[in-house]
């Protein structure tokens, strides 16, 4: 069934969609949507990077993004500009260094539109095995460190005090979102990576009553984004990366619309909303 | 009344000599004081005094720039931060907070939450509680975990003056029941919890050091908090000789100034000390039991005699 270029495009991001899920939502509650914006920009520093050097593509961009979340880390605690500046030069510092470098290799054909945007009509069956093996390794970590990735993302002093540490898990969490990003790339595209991390985490947050709900949920929202955009994109002949984000659009704004069915929970708690 | 316990039992936490310094400046030295099983410690001073800095270098959220701090092995805390918020995009209830840093088993969190009383809120989300709602939930979920250590800071802010004096008796009740040591940081300069059995008063440094007075005993006091709050709240007499003027520098009992509060600046000194900008100095001091100088007089004499002047 893999040998449809559409079927392998459809495997390839639903796996996506569902490691994405549970990251996503990390992203949303520690409200680091601009840093994987930069993490993702930099991830064209790494293709250039990888060409001129001739070097393993997906290791790349993993490397450079994963230096440009320590290289942040660093200047957050020198403490002299806001992260909110930090980022802004670091994002948009590797997304230009990537075009100059990548405009001079004169020697090499790349489809920059391809990894801006997206090709996921192009992945190949190695592809496919990379985005389930990788998307497998990333959700076991998640799962296996569940309670401390929760714990510091409450309150890092808290989680602390009772016996966990707080910085291991927000480097491992970095790490894991630099794999990602090199898994994505080629599915959505640099541009848009963090779009298909945040906006199915959004739309699950009004359905959702725990945390576990809300990663589970905003899996499945990810992965019927894709099989929407895509079916989209095949029916319209539009670009598959930005027709997939769009279906997420089009998923969160019907979560906008629709009234959340009240349980008995729901209702307890949004009485409580009233009073407060 | 409970005194300080004997020395023969290990103390849960002892920090001697401790500073904390971020960005050239001294949020606080020279603090000394331990906990040991089943006693309370509270903290008192102003903002900005060093009262968080204190326990979080005593719990190891902070590593102390000079100085030791010695955890108990294997010590077991529940701390309830001064300042928590829970972004509003994390669906959290009262009962999965509960579990935020160890798993528990269901009777364990119902019996937090009915000790505390908030059992009814359990399926709440966190983000929707009133603010003493909400403390009760920290403590709850402190609590659950059986610590050996409780760090709470600032545990009655938010709480109307019944719901203070009601957070005090469950603190007590807690102390009495599981025998947990307990370090306490206190929003009021001169009312403490009536169970207290140390009193540190910080500014920068140990201003002074020692055991709150009923304030059943006081009958201004209990006119003014009411019989029951006699019971629960005490009143603590400030012992200093120094004075902390308003361009930060300290004002010593003889008249001289020191540029800032130095573990053994000007304050009881009694060996010259060896560094320090402002430049050694000397103040000739008689020890007593409760003088605060932050040196270990052991073996320490009972409570609460002696020292307090204005009594």
């Amino acid at each position: 069934m893999l040998d449809d270029f559409f079927m392998r495009a459809l495997v390839a991001g639903v796996g996506l969609a569902l490691t994405a899920g549970p990251l996503g939502c990390f992203v949303v509650w520690r409200r680091m949507a601009y840093f994987g914006d930069t993490m993702a920009h930099s991830a064209l520093l790494g293709v250039a990077l990888s060409l001129l050097l001739d070097f393993n593509l997906l290791l790349s961009v993993f490397i450079v993004a994963a230096t440009v979340s320590l290289l942040l880390l660093l200047l957050q605690k020198r403490g002299t500009l806001s992260t909110d500046a930090l980022l802004g030069i670091l994002s948009h510092a590797t997304l230009a260094i990537g075009l100059v470098m990548v405009s001079f290799m004169t020697w090499v054909r790349i489809d920059l539109v391809g990894f801006l945007f997206g090709d996921i009509l192009a992945v190949s069956r190695a592809d496919v095995d990379l985005v389930w093996g990788g998307g497998i390794l990333v959700t076991f970590a998640i799962v296996w460190m569940w309670r401390p990735l929760i714990a510091s993302t409450v309150n890092p002093e808290l989680a602390e005090a009772e016996g966990m540490e707080p910085e291991k898990t927000r480097l491992a969490f970095m790490l894991l979102m630099a794999l990602v990003i090199a898994i994505a790339m080629k599915i959505v595209g640099i541009l848009l990576i963090t779009s298909l991390l945040i906006i199915p985490a959004a739309t699950a947050r009004r359905f959702s009553t725990s945390p576990e709900i809300m990663a589970v949920l905003a899996s499945v929202i990810g992965a019927l984004a894709v099989i929407g955009g895509l079916f989209g994109s095949l029916k319209f002949d539009t670009p598959s990366g930005p027709s997939i984000v769009v279906a997420a659009l089009g998923l969160f704004i019907l979560s906008l619309l629709t009234k959340p069915r009240t349980g008995g929970v729901d209702s307890a708690t949004a009485s409580q909303g009233g009073q407060a | 009344m409970l005194q300080t316990p004997t020395r023969t039992v290990q103390p849960l936490v002892s920090l001697a000599g401790v500073g904390v310094r971020r960005q050239g400046r001294w949020l606080v030295r020279g603090v000394e004081f331990s906990i040991a099983p089943g006693e309370i410690v509270t903290l008192i001073g102003p903002n900005g005094s060093g009262k968080s800095t204190s326990a979080k270098a005593a719990i190891g959220v902070l590593k102390p720039d000079e100085g030791r701090v010695e955890r108990k092995a294997g010590l077991k805390v529940g701390y309830v931060p001064q300042k928590l918020a829970v972004d509003w995009t994390m669906p959290l209830t009262v009962d999965r907070l509960m579990t935020l840093t160890s798993p528990l088993k269901g009777v364990e969190i119902d019996a937090a939450l009915e000790a505390t009383g908030i059992r009814h809120l359990a399926r709440a989300e966190v983000q929707h509680l009133s603010g003493g709602e909400f403390q009760r939930a920290l403590l709850a979920r402190a609590i659950a975990r059986k610590p050996d250590l409780l760090v709470l800071d600032e545990p009655v802010q938010g709480v109307d003056f019944s719901g203070e004096i009601a957070l005090y008796d469950l603190i007590k009740t807690i102390r009495n029941t599981t025998g947990c040591g307990i370090l306490l940081i206190s929003h009021d300069l001169h009312v403490v919890m009536a169970e207290t059995d140390t009193v540190i008063c910080l500014n920068g440094h140990v201003c002074c050091r020692g055991t709150p007075e009923t304030v059943s005993q006081s009958p201004e006091y209990l006119r003014l908090f009411g019989a029951r709050a006699g019971q629960t709240l005490a009143f603590y007499n400030h012992n200093h000789d120094h004075t902390h003027l308003p361009d930060g520098r300290v004002q010593h009992a003889d008249g001289s100034i020191t540029d800032d509060c130095r573990p053994d600046d000007g304050h009881h000194v009694e060996i010259l000390p060896t560094g320090g900008k402002a430049g050694p100095m000397r103040i000739v001091h008689t020890h007593g039991p409760n003088c605060g100088c932050g040196h270990d007089h052991t073996p320490r004499p009972s409570n609460g005699k002696g020292e307090r002047r204005d009594a």
